[in-house]
């Protein structure tokens, strides 16, 4: 763990060196997701609700899906671009290193101008907190914390997929993106406005659902408490994740390439 | 001691040919051929030699490399460095090996080379008096001094390969394997790594493993010689029988261009 710091350390002083270039892309990643919340902020300002929900029930719905996939993509982006390492042949130095191939790939690259919008996640929770999106108990504050940590273990498990699909293509699919930059932009609504099939297909096969949809209305009150433990169930997402993770690592080693 | 045994290693490539109709055809029928990088590879490296491993591009020398890192699974053969085999046993196996590949850096862009050593040290989970020691003596040989406090992107080649292989002798390998260490490199710079390579043998005892197309750097170095093409072994021995075996009287660089004509490699 001491040695995972002292790599962040790096990449952050790395990107760092580059100061102007440092604050403009944290300002870039800000503008984005700001623009997408703005959308809407200007609907809402025409309609009362959207699908049954307030303006702060929906910040604190972006809010979430935000802070997850900028956890995600700061600390998992070693996997998200991971065709890079492999193209570069860094993959082979991390073989003759003395140490796991999932924590090495997790070290070499990691995005420190991500946090920016975990900045921005957290104010905007903390503004949809005092404007009364939820009546607050502990469970509901845990139910929470646990959509966020358990949506950005999601999200790297997505990754995840991606840099294990790169063993067999050699380059990243951008199908994926659907799953790991376009939640960001539709996860602003709870997933259930979408309809029903988006819905059965965001539960059941890649369960970002779980992690937002069904817990958010456990915290809106219009749930029953269980929907709230989903996210750790989500958790289960992770084992094929893995295990299609081990078969690139068997593939590669048995072609070299 | 590193020793391989009958391996053998064939790797299938996807075939397809030029036209939008092969292209369109492969994506539901897709023909392969095998081609053989390595067969029946067997060779002995006793403790403290050094070895130059030689041969055509496209030999199968990175192959070689790659299984003895383990990197690669071979399809068949034994293979065991110091008693272990590479690719079963491959966190123990690397913590005492030291590879440098002369095309790519292990350094860290951004930041001085100190830190990627740092950072290095913790990887291998060097302790600190035998780090100290080991950088001390890299330093004075290699004459790293200023180096170490410039980050690795401002160097040059010359000076990046030193640190390159300093940063692979850190942790006190007993097997070092270089690949093209010299490639690209000024007369000075060469001279200093080969200069290198044959102290860090004498005073420690380091095997090492050489792969080059530069002939010069076998002369200076190398006890041995192994030359291999197609895959195969065809000629094990001192750069002195590599030189009787092409007859007249040749440089080494003639000789071996030589043999790689008569052996159709």
């Amino acid at each position: 763990m001491g040695l995972y710091f002292k790599f962040f350390s790096i990449h952050f002083r790395s990107a760092m060196t580059y100061r102007a270039s440092f604050f403009l892309s944290c300002l870039g990643h800000l503008l984005i997701t700001t623009n997408v919340f703005l959308s809407v902020v200007f609907l809402m300002d025409r309609f009362t609700s959207v699908g049954g929900y307030t303006l702060p029930q929906l910040a604190l719905c972006f809010a979430s899906i935000l802070a997850a996939t900028s956890l995600a993509e700061c600390f998992g982006r070693g996997f998200d671009t991971f065709a890079r390492i492999l193209s570069q042949a860094q993959f082979d130095r991390m073989m003759v290193r003395p140490r796991s191939l999932t924590f090495q790939v997790l070290c070499q690259d990691m995005k420190p101008t991500m946090l920016a919008r975990l900045l921005q996640a957290v104010a905007m929770l903390a503004w949809a907190v005092h404007s009364g999106a939820v009546d607050w108990t502990p469970v509901k504050a845990l139910v929470l914390a646990l959509m966020i940590l358990c949506g950005a273990a999601l999200f790297f498990g997505l990754f995840l997929i991606g840099a294990a699909l790169c063993f067999f293509t050699m380059e990243s699919l951008e199908v994926l993106n659907i799953f790991t930059d376009g939640p960001r932009e539709y996860g602003k609504y709870p997933f259930g406005v979408y309809g029903r099939p988006v819905l059965l297909v965001l539960t059941f096969l890649v369960p970002l659902a779980l992690v937002q949809h069904w817990p958010l209305q456990y915290l809106f009150g219009r749930g029953p408490v269980w929907y709230g433990v989903l996210p750790v169930v989500s958790l289960l997402f992770l084992i094929p994740c893995v295990l299609l993770w081990r078969l690139g690592v068997r593939h590669y080693r048995s072609t070299g390439s | 001691m590193i020793e391989m045994r009958g391996i053998c290693k064939t790797y299938r490539v996807r075939r397809r040919e030029a036209g939008l109709g092969h292209a369109v055809r492969s994506l539901f029928a897709q023909d392969y051929t095998d081609i053989p990088a390595l067969r029946d590879m067997t060779f002995t490296i006793p403790d403290g030699q050094i070895l130059g491993y030689i041969g055509p591009n496209g030999a199968g020398k990175s192959t070689t490399i790659k299984i003895l890192c383990g990197i690669l699974r071979p399809d068949s053969g034994m293979c065991t460095v110091n008693g272990m085999t590479p690719w079963a046993d491959r966190k123990k196996h690397v913590a005492r090996l030291g590879v440098v590949f002369g095309q790519r850096s292990q350094l860290w862009w951004d930041v001085p080379v100190m830190e990627s050593y740092l950072l290095l040290r913790d990887i291998y989970r060097v302790p600190g008096p035998d780090f100290r020691g080991n950088l001390d003596r890299l330093t004075a040989l290699l004459d790293l001094g200023d180096l170490l406090k410039t980050p690795a992107r401002m160097l040059s080649l010359g000076q990046r390969m030193r640190c390159e292989i300093a940063a692979a002798l850190l942790h006190g390998p007993q097997v070092l394997f270089l690949d093209e260490p010299t490639i690209g490199l000024d007369a000075v710079s060469k001279l200093q790594v080969r200069q290198f390579i044959l102290e860090q043998n004498r005073l420690c005892g380091t095997t090492v493993l050489l792969t080059t197309h530069d002939m010069q750097d076998i002369d200076a170095l190398c006890s041995r010689v192994l030359l291999i093409g197609k895959g195969q072994l065809l000629l094990d021995g001192d750069t002195a029988q590599i030189r009787k075996s092409a007859g007249e009287n040749l440089s080494t660089e003639e000789s071996v261009a030589d043999l790689y004509r008569r052996f159709g490699i």
